[in-house]
């Protein structure tokens, strides 16, 4: 008897909730047609689950394309434009193709004032996600109410004084690339055999001090993770939830001694049991990295090319792989600095050893590599070298192939030219930070709605919830498909299986 | 207490460096927040379009919008903003004249779509799949916007009221037009809200300018190392500054670089390009046809050297054939 009423009210439960859904057309803008913003179609089934969930990317720019015929020193400055809230991790990367398409080594001043350059950037693009992009969904919460979601209800957490710290960290930071750079946004430093302009000796005290300052600020943003986040069980058991978790291959750059570095040494890709897969220079990348197309999407997806696309699977048979801070500690040994060291023996004990399958402990490895980042500055405002006046070895050598890599804060960042003899370009191609992710954000995508969207319920927290899913990569769109905007205010349209659309939603 | 005046922030076709430029005000955004209500702005705040479309006309004080126009999503969002504000503000280089992204006006479409997803070093793609405009996945119909042939500027789809230049514009020029809104001392329609003075007057290479520049040949940046005092067309290098619009305070300079012109052009100019050849090249040392080419190789790419940021806007446009 008891099954029979359970079974009736099932029944009507499950008719009820179709219903409701199938009421529900509140399309709140008919047209999805949202250039350069990211996409999620949701398909429904009948019991009010998700069949199938699309992370869509409706845009591209060419930047390969209308780069051709252009003088190749002039890339770093173009292909800044790719992206204006990391336009230093293109510009670095363009940097180090010319180094390599005119076979110039950079001096020793040169490299390590690009290096400077680039572990601010790193600390303050980090900073940014945060405490403004990613961090309020746990700082705040994750289904807070939305008007407070953002960097106003960080501050109401967290205090104004804390706030007005995280301001006044971000642009002395920025300055010192706007000191180095000329421009913090479209910086021109960047030319082969080494960088524009000196640093003066004038300047190392004030240099000092902002990398002493970014260290304990750093410090300061892991005891805030610590006690927000890592205090909190519900939060610790979402990050560690299934519907947060895939098990890919991982890919980072790593040192001599397979240590973190951002902006040199050799690619490393571990198994999903973490076992070192392939390890390779950038200038042979096409050896292990391939690019699919699907027809639904602007952006690709690339794949490790020994392995091969399987399609949008996990596990060690699938070609899919991860960039990005929990990747690249996934892909390395340890981390460069003894500050960041530690964090990330702490890091790996908690969430249960190597590798680490969470994609919301992208948060916390964000902050390892904060103090990293930190910790470099530190010793590099500390290197007598850094204010030399050797900044560049002029190229001799007659230009023609040359590959350029660096860790971005969103992963690995390969930018390759081919040029005639008199240094225009043939040929550019662009693997972008984000382009490497995107198999795994797109599965992630999938596999939180449909962990998270049972039985026609759909509301705003398990939709954010879902947002977060793929916020946790600290994506940039605008990167991978070489367009922009790169955040992204996102569109979210639930359909039936007719693929009528069910309920449209916009943040 | 009377209301705060409106603001929005939006992009169109933009790499976000504009956001970010509104983000450097730092400790000023502080200011701006409080003197201000922002009603839209999708980089820091959720927001929806219906939000914006319930507003009455024109009960938005300023819109600053950023970024080229691709697409037909862009032309409303600019049109929906220009009928709810009394003052549509473009924002940056992109939105003002094309940007970065207009250089694609001098490729087709097909040659984008062809390389990126065909031709491209990589690409595992042998069935030549293109995204399409609508497709089949298992049953499940899914759609993309088209993509434009043309990039055009803000001013080429709604009528803006003022400009502000720059990639990016910086957060002094910024400052100083939320300045001007708030006190509302506007100076006329359509003025672009930067000192209308070339670059070189407050560049601080500008004494070592010669009078009288002799050119005897271009000389790319990576070939030379760059005098950090001396004016920079003085040593053979293709700097914008005398064809440029000045605010920034010659950043690009004081990193040692040439200007390449972002900040677009003075009032007194229509086309960028043709002021820095009809200002620099007459300055060409040799006056033999085939000695002055030899000199004009050192700029092997004129269109992007000249209208980098303005191929929108400029009497060139765009390649037809």
């Amino acid at each position: 008897m008891e099954k029979m009423v359970q079974k009736v009210f099932d029944e009507g439960q499950r008719k009820a909730n179709q219903s409701y859904m199938r009421g529900r057309t509140v399309t709140i803008d008919p047209i999805t047609r949202l250039e350069g913003h990211g996409k999620i179609e949701i398909f429904m089934n009948d019991q009010g689950g998700v069949d199938r969930a699309y992370l869509q990317i409706p845009e591209l720019r060419g930047f390969e394309v209308f780069c051709q015929g252009r003088p190749a020193e002039d890339m770093p400055q173009l292909t800044s434009r790719i992206c204006g809230v990391c336009p230093t991790a293109h510009h670095m990367a363009g940097a180090k193709a010319l180094d390599a398409l005119y076979q110039v080594e950079p001096s020793s001043t040169g490299r390590k004032i690009r290096e400077l350059v680039y572990n601010a950037f790193m600390f303050e693009d980090h900073a940014l996600h945060v405490y403004i992009l990613g961090g309020p969904d746990f700082i705040v919460g994750p289904d807070a109410p939305k008007e407070l979601r953002n960097v106003v209800g960080v501050i109401g957490k967290v205090g104004l004084d804390v706030g007005k710290k995280v301001i006044s960290t971000r642009r002395r930071v920025r300055e010192i690339i706007n000191y180095a750079g000329g421009k913090v946004i479209h910086p021109v430093l960047g030319l082969p055999g080494g960088v524009a302009k000196g640093i003066a000796s004038s300047e190392l005290p004030k240099l000092r001090e902002i990398a002493k300052d970014s260290l304990e600020f750093a410090k300061f943003t892991l005891k805030v993770f610590h006690d927000i986040v890592l205090k909190n069980d519900a939060y610790v058991k979402l990050i560690t939830s299934d519907a947060f978790t895939h098990k890919t291959y991982y890919m980072g750059m790593v040192d001599k001694n397979n240590k973190v570095n951002f902006y040199d040494g050799e690619i490393r890709v571990v198994t999903p049991e973490g076992k070192e897969y392939d390890r390779f220079q950038a200038k042979d990348y096409l050896d292990h990295i391939s690019e699919h197309v699907e027809p639904w999407s602007y952006i690709k997806f690339p794949f490790l090319k020994k392995t091969g696309w399987k399609g949008f699977v996990e596990g060690g048979e699938s070609g899919v792989y991860a960039v990005a801070p929990m990747a690249r500690l996934n892909a390395a040994d340890g981390m460069a600095t003894p500050e960041a060291q530690k964090a990330y023996e702490e890091y790996f004990k908690t969430l249960g050893g190597k590798p680490v399958h969470h994609t919301l402990a992208n948060h916390w490895a964000r902050v390892v590599e904060m103090l990293q980042a930190a910790e470099r500055m530190v010793e590099l405002t500390n290197d007598p070298e850094l204010t030399g006046r050797d900044i560049r070895t002029l190229p001799t050598k007659t230009p023609s192939v040359g590959v350029g890599v660096v860790e971005a804060p969103r992963g690995t960042l390969i930018h390759h030219y081919e040029t005639d003899g008199k240094g225009l370009i043939r040929k550019a191609n662009l693997i972008v930070a984000t382009l490497n992710n995107s198999a795994r954000i797109a599965m992630s995508v999938d596999k939180a709605a449909r962990g998270l969207i049972k039985g026609g319920v759909v509301n705003d927290g398990l939709l954010n919830m879902v947002e977060m899913a793929f916020r946790a990569y600290d994506p940039c769109f605008g990167c991978a498909t070489h367009t922009l905007p790169g955040e992204l205010p996102l569109v979210v349209t639930l359909r039936d299986l007719k693929g009528s659309v069910i309920r449209e939603i916009r943040r | 207490m009377p209301d705060k005046p409106k603001v929005a922030f939006y992009w169109c076709a933009s790499c976000g460096g504009c956001e970010e430029a509104v983000v450097d005000l730092a400790e000023d955004i502080l200011k701006v927040v409080e003197a201000v209500d922002i009603v839209l702005w999708p980089v820091a705040m959720d927001f929806k379009k219906s939000d914006i479309e319930a507003r009455p006309d024109k009960s938005i004080a300023a819109s600053f919008i950023n970024g080229a126009v691709r697409t037909s999503e862009q032309e409303e969002w600019a049109r929906l903003l220009r009928r709810k504000s009394q003052v549509v503000v473009s924002f940056g280089a992109c939105a003002n004249s094309g940007g970065i992204p207009a250089l694609a006006n001098q490729f087709h479409k097909e040659d984008i779509l062809k390389f990126v997803y065909e031709d491209c070093p990589g690409v595992d793609n042998k069935a030549k799949t293109r995204p399409q405009t609508e497709c089949k996945d298992e049953g499940r119909t899914l759609s993309l916007p088209e993509l434009r042939e043309t990039v055009r500027s803000l001013d080429q789809v709604i009528e803006v009221d003022y400009y502000l230049p720059g990639c990016p514009p910086t957060p002094k020029v910024i400052m100083a037009a939320v300045q001007a809104l708030l006190s509302g001392k506007l100076p006329p329609r359509g003025t672009v809200l930067s000192p209308d003075i070339a670059l070189c007057e407050e560049c601080k290479r500008k004494d070592s300018k010669p009078a009288d520049l002799s050119l005897a040949e271009f000389k790319r940046p990576h070939q030379v190392l760059i005098d950090p005092e001396k004016c920079l067309l003085a040593q053979g290098l293709v700097c914008m500054g005398p064809a440029t619009r000045s605010g920034c305070e010659a950043l690009c300079p004081a990193g040692n670089m040439p200007c390449t012109g972002c900040f677009g052009p003075t009032s007194r100019v229509k086309d960028q390009g043709a002021k820095f050849v009809s200002s620099v090249f007459s300055n060409i040392a040799p006056k033999e046809e085939k000695e002055i080419d030899a000199v004009l190789d050192g700029i092997p790419d004129p269109i992007g050297s000249f209208y980098r940021y303005g191929l929108s806007k400029c009497l060139l446009r765009r390649k037809l054939n």
